[in-house]
């Protein structure tokens, strides 16, 4: 059935969990764009016999193998659209540097769109103001750390504790 | 009014052992604090905080200046100079820029679409950071004011740089539609977008459409190789409902329902209310500051 392969793409990364970028499907992908072009071949000689032979009974076959031609479109512009997704997620995930095992599972066209969003995510941080912007991959949780301990002598934390300013920590 | 709101905590805040001086010194300083409807994994715990406001932040006043009903073609002055009559000046003290950062970022938040740009708050907290860290170098080294001060820091600089994230996010889910917004907006009107993400959303834009062209589009058949991504990426739900508060008493709001038995009705949003409301019927009230989203 057409559009088999189509679906495979989809289903591949339908499968993989959140946050998971499977290798590239090369071949997958060549194989889809092959039958896209034997399907629309088969139909420009098709449109032909049907304007000059009057064959008007091929125009059902026509309609149809040009929807398999949009369907195979959709999932493949998904498919790549998704991964792209996934790959802009590592860069907020693991900075500006990829590990090796992801890099690895990425086309070298998919390495150039990374590298492109790295460039202009950098030059937009850069303009936020001040010498150096503001690196907003940082700060990803509120601080909660931050009530640290301190380690003072009783003497200088006592009227602060009794203020209800300082917490004394016993654990 | 305090001995009220030390009754209501008191009952939780003393068995962990703390005066009434203390408890009153926290209610006062909460109230500062207090952000509406955060959900408890976002807030930091405020189990200390300094007395009064922290010194870094207090004593220098921010003038933010708002052009009123022309574009806004120069930068934001610091310094409160008065050149043009057209312009509008707001003067804030930090500790209203930072609340008007808050408000900014929390309704951004909840927005299922790209809100109107705020470069001036935006412009202003980072010369705020700066003063601050200025401040700290320059402090000696008396562990606790720094320390707090620099709690201060980190809570700011999360703020603004969640506020920032929230809103890359909503540009990159919506590119098209966010660039064609800004295609068709007419002059005077103000923008989703500030001119370095207008950049950004365009690189973006490039950047996609040249990967797929290369990648598949160029190796289909002719009729084929145009994908319009303004169709193919999906629009951001306007129908979404969302929770907000009521900050200026608004009349006669028309409200559509789901359902198609129940007409078109009118409602008044009373201030201090709390609703849960579909966007789109409230989002110029978001935009004008009438509600606050929650």
């Amino acid at each position: 059935m057409f559009c088999e392969k189509a679906m495979e793409l989809v289903r591949e990364l339908h499968r993989a969990p959140e946050g998971q970028l499977p290798a590239f499907n090369e071949d997958g992908l060549r194989q889809v764009l092959e039958e896209m072009k034997a399907l629309y071949e088969q139909n420009q000689s098709d449109v032909n016999e049907a304007k000059s032979g009057g064959r008007s009974d091929l125009i059902p076959t026509i309609k149809f193998r040009h929807c398999s031609l949009l369907r195979n479109r959709r999932c493949t512009v998904a498919y790549l659209y998704d991964r792209l997704l996934r790959i802009r997620a590592l860069r907020w995930e693991y900075g500006s540097v990829l590990p090796n095992a992801l890099r690895f599972h990425m086309s070298a066209e998919e390495m150039e769109w990374f590298n492109n969003y790295k460039k202009s995510l950098a030059t937009y941080m850069r303009s936020l103001g001040g010498d150096e912007g503001l690196d907003i991959t940082q700060d990803m949780k509120p601080p909660k750390s931050l009530y640290i301990e301190h380690f003072l002598p009783r003497w200088k934390c006592e009227q602060l504790i009794r203020q209800g300013v300082l917490e004394h920590i016993l654990s | 009014m305090h001995g009220r709101r030390v009754s209501e905590s008191s009952a939780g805040a003393e068995k962990f052992g703390w005066s009434r001086a203390g408890l009153e010194q926290f209610a006062l300083l909460s109230s500062r604090f207090q952000v509406p409807r955060l959900r408890p994994h976002e807030l930091p715990v405020l189990t200390a905080c300094c007395s009064g406001v922290p010194r870094c932040l207090a004593g220098r006043r921010v003038s933010i200046r708002f052009l009123v009903s022309e574009k806004m073609t120069e930068e934001p002055d610091f310094l409160g100079q008065d050149s043009d009559g057209g312009s509008e000046e707001v003067v804030l003290t930090p500790a209203e820029l930072i609340e008007r950062l808050e408000q900014a970022w929390m309704n951004e938040k909840f927005a299922p679409e790209l809100l109107e740009s705020k470069p001036e708050i935006v412009e202003c907290v980072m010369e705020q950071l700066e003063h601050m860290e200025e401040n700290l170098r320059r402090a000696k080294r008396e562990d606790l004011k720094v320390s707090i001060h620099q709690m201060e820091m980190e809570r700011i600089r999360y703020v603004l740089s969640s506020y920032l994230r929230c809103r890359l996010m909503k540009i990159e889910k919506f590119f098209p539609h966010v660039l064609e917004k800004e295609k068709t907006r007419r002059d005077g009107e103000p923008s989703s977008l500030s001119p370095e993400e207008l950049a950004f959303a365009r690189e973006f834009m490039a950047n996609t459409e040249t990967y797929l062209k290369n990648v598949a589009l160029k190796h289909m058949p002719p009729n084929l190789q145009k994908v319009d991504l303004f169709r193919a990426v999906p629009k951001p739900d306007l129908d979404s409902y969302v929770f907000l508060r009521v900050r200026e008493r608004q009349e006669n709001i028309l409200v559509e329902p789901d359902t198609d038995e129940q007409g078109d009705y009118v409602i008044d949003l009373e201030k201090g209310s709390q609703h849960l409301i579909r966007y789109k019927t409230i989002a110029p009230l978001v935009a004008s500051g009438a509600v606050q989203l929650i």
